[in-house]
């Protein structure tokens, strides 16, 4: 946020200053937009009886009930297994795509094969396919070589998912190292693995994390694959809440404790990689 | 460690791609490649075999209800799919909610993004609130919509218009937001997801913008909605596009919100959520296949125009 307050005089535009009520205006729709986000977390620090009552009770009594009726699980089990598998899924598939996208957005970048830029072009072209195009022969590969359930496979589709933004993104960022260190690093004779170790890694270190943290979150909100693929063992979090979409009785602070519970994650994430958020997104097109 | 003899201050590519034809020995060329290769194989056969796989099974008949009538089935699967009525709404609603939820967070973001091009007080605390929506994820955004929001007894909404009617005296309407209206209930509940990101795309468009020409444009008398409508607009239109194609990938392919908002009822299934329901409910495998080749053609005509739209933003980067 330090970034978007900071912001050189010349840019404040002298026809708009004086336009006072452009702030009450952008104070109003954010409190607009934020109200579902607020309501989610005040519901569930309330108690189920004060959660479901209409009009709203907005200054009940605050408890920890929600949550702890939500560690309590959902007819005994409970959500430190989703939970866990969604962060071994989640990091696993993450370090796997830095381990392949790093050295390939060396060769898109700093020592460029030929016809580099339909390579990079066909990456961004299987993220345009839609998942569930592909999801039937998918689920059979699954089925039929004893992988269904099993988070490792799910960790791989992960891996392809993410693998296209990691290299678009991780290019954009090695783009921007200078020249003349990597040319000072081969005239020392240092090879390709020492190259990236010890001179691209430290200053491309900001655009890894943040391509890191982008990954994460994608693959911590992925449900499709996780629903089809994954049963009792190795559902993930997003599977998990699917088990409040019928309500059943008094459950809303329940459902609003789960659903903080497993956005936190990607609220801490998304918030540290905020400024590289777009150019992410956009995989990369925009800075 | 500094060179004396300085290398060219050309940009990554240009300066070591060269013709790299002749200069290079296969040895050299493959080097090159190596880095790349786990990645680009890794890449292929994850993405791209399932997809031809798709396309082989949507000519086969394969249901698993009927294990044993299994064999080549030509365009039948196709032809069901385009008779289907179920699944022709189900086109219809994918087309309805894209579009729709496309152009309205475009048009919020808009909104937002030159909101927060001014200066006020709390910017940043403005900006953290706006963006908090897109960092809900999404199946808890689904379950809050529905069941904290939507809910005809309890929900915010229906509770703030019987908190409206006790306070102006008028008898409050209760309706039944998700089953009166499923597909109006996801739309709103995806652009109020999808806005933030829209938002973000526009204003990094905004804050790239040429200040010094809309400075001098303000010297010589402009208005401000002038300066928008010759200046501003022309300047992003590339990154509305940019984010009208993006967020059309993005939401063409929405299952989660569908799934977990309109649960069992169909009515405002999309694509992906009815191909779903044909494969792992009714498991008509050779149907689904084929539904989900047509899903990718039409992908690739968004995509067609997508990628064009991130070339041209992409040479305009590397030129600089």
């Amino acid at each position: 946020m330090s970034t978007t307050t900071a912001e050189p005089a010349a840019r404040a535009n002298p026809t708009r200053r004086a336009w006072r009520p452009w702030g009450v205006i952008a104070w109003a729709s954010a409190l607009v937009f934020a109200a579902p986000v607020l309501w989610m977390v005040l519901t569930s620090l309330h108690s189920e009886p004060d959660a479901a009552t209409n009009p709203p009770s907005l200054l009940a009594p605050l408890t920890l009930d929600g949550y702890a009726d939500f560690f309590g699980g959902i007819g005994g089990a409970g959500p430190w297994p989703p939970l866990v598998n969604s962060f071994s899924a989640s990091i696993g598939s993450t370090v796997i795509v830095l381990l392949l996208a790093i050295p390939a957005a060396y060769a898109l970048s700093i020592k460029p094969v030929e016809r580099w830029t339909d390579v990079l072009f066909f990456f961004l072209s299987t993220k345009m396919l839609p998942v569930v195009a592909g999801l039937l022969p998918i689920y059979l590969v699954a089925q039929f070589s004893g992988m269904l359930d099993n988070i490792s496979f799910l960790t791989l589709l992960y891996t392809s998912m993410n693998l296209p933004i990691a290299v678009w993104l991780m290019r954009s960022f090695l783009a921007e190292v200078p020249r003349e260190i990597l040319e000072a690093a081969a005239i020392d004779g240092a090879g390709l693995i020492t190259t990236l170790r010890r001179v691209v890694a430290p200053i491309a270190m900001p655009g890894i994390a943040a391509t890191a943290l982008i990954c994460f979150i994608f693959s911590w909100n992925e449900l499709l694959f996780a629903r089809v693929l994954t049963g009792v063992v190795a559902g993930t979090a997003p599977v998990y809440l699917t088990g409040f979409v019928t309500s059943q009785g008094l459950f809303l602070a329940k459902v609003c404790a789960a659903a903080v519970v497993v956005s936190l994650p990607v609220l801490i994430a998304g918030f540290a990689a905020q400024d590289k958020l777009v150019q992410g997104l956009s995989l990369g097109a925009v800075k | 460690m500094a060179l004396e003899t300085a290398p060219p201050p050309t940009r990554a590519g240009a300066s070591s791609t060269g013709r790299s034809g002749p200069g290079l020995d296969r040895a050299a060329r493959w080097a090159r490649r190596a880095p790349l290769l786990p990645a680009l194989i890794f890449t292929i056969i994850v993405t791209q075999l399932p997809f031809l796989a798709t396309l082989g099974i949507s000519f086969l008949r394969w249901n698993l209800s009927d294990p044993d009538d299994r064999g080549f089935a030509g365009l039948d699967n196709y032809a069901a799919v385009f008779s289907d009525p179920a699944l022709r709404d189900s086109v219809v609603n994918t087309v309805v909610l894209t579009a729709v939820v496309v152009v309205v967070s475009l048009v919020l973001g808009l909104g937002l993004a030159l909101l927060l091009d001014q200066r006020f007080f709390g910017r940043g605390a403005v900006r953290t609130m706006l963006i908090a929506p897109f960092l809900v994820v999404p199946v808890a955004a689904a379950l809050l919509w529905k069941h904290a929001l939507f809910n005809p007894e309890f929900g915010l909404l229906n509770g703030g218009l019987t908190w409206l009617g006790g306070v102006f005296g008028f008898d409050a309407p209760q309706p039944e937001w998700i089953s009166d209206m499923p597909l109006t209930a996801v739309i709103v509940s995806l652009v109020w997801q999808w806005t933030p990101f829209m938002m973000l795309i526009l204003l990094a468009g905004l804050q790239s913008r040429p200040m010094d020409v809309v400075e001098a444009a303000a010297i010589d008398g402009a208005t401000g909605f002038q300066v928008f409508r010759h200046l501003t607009f022309p300047h992003l239109r590339r990154y509305l596009e940019l984010g009208g194609l993006l967020g059309s990938i993005y939401i063409v392919q929405n299952f989660d919100a569908v799934f977990t908002i309109t649960g069992a009822s169909l009515e405002a299934a999309n694509l992906p959520y009815q191909i779903y329901q044909t494969f792992y409910k009714a498991q008509d495998y050779g149907r689904a296949s084929a539904a989900g080749v047509v899903v990718v053609v039409g992908s690739i005509i968004i995509a067609t125009f997508a990628l064009r739209t991130v070339s041209s933003l992409f040479k305009a980067e590397e030129g600089r």
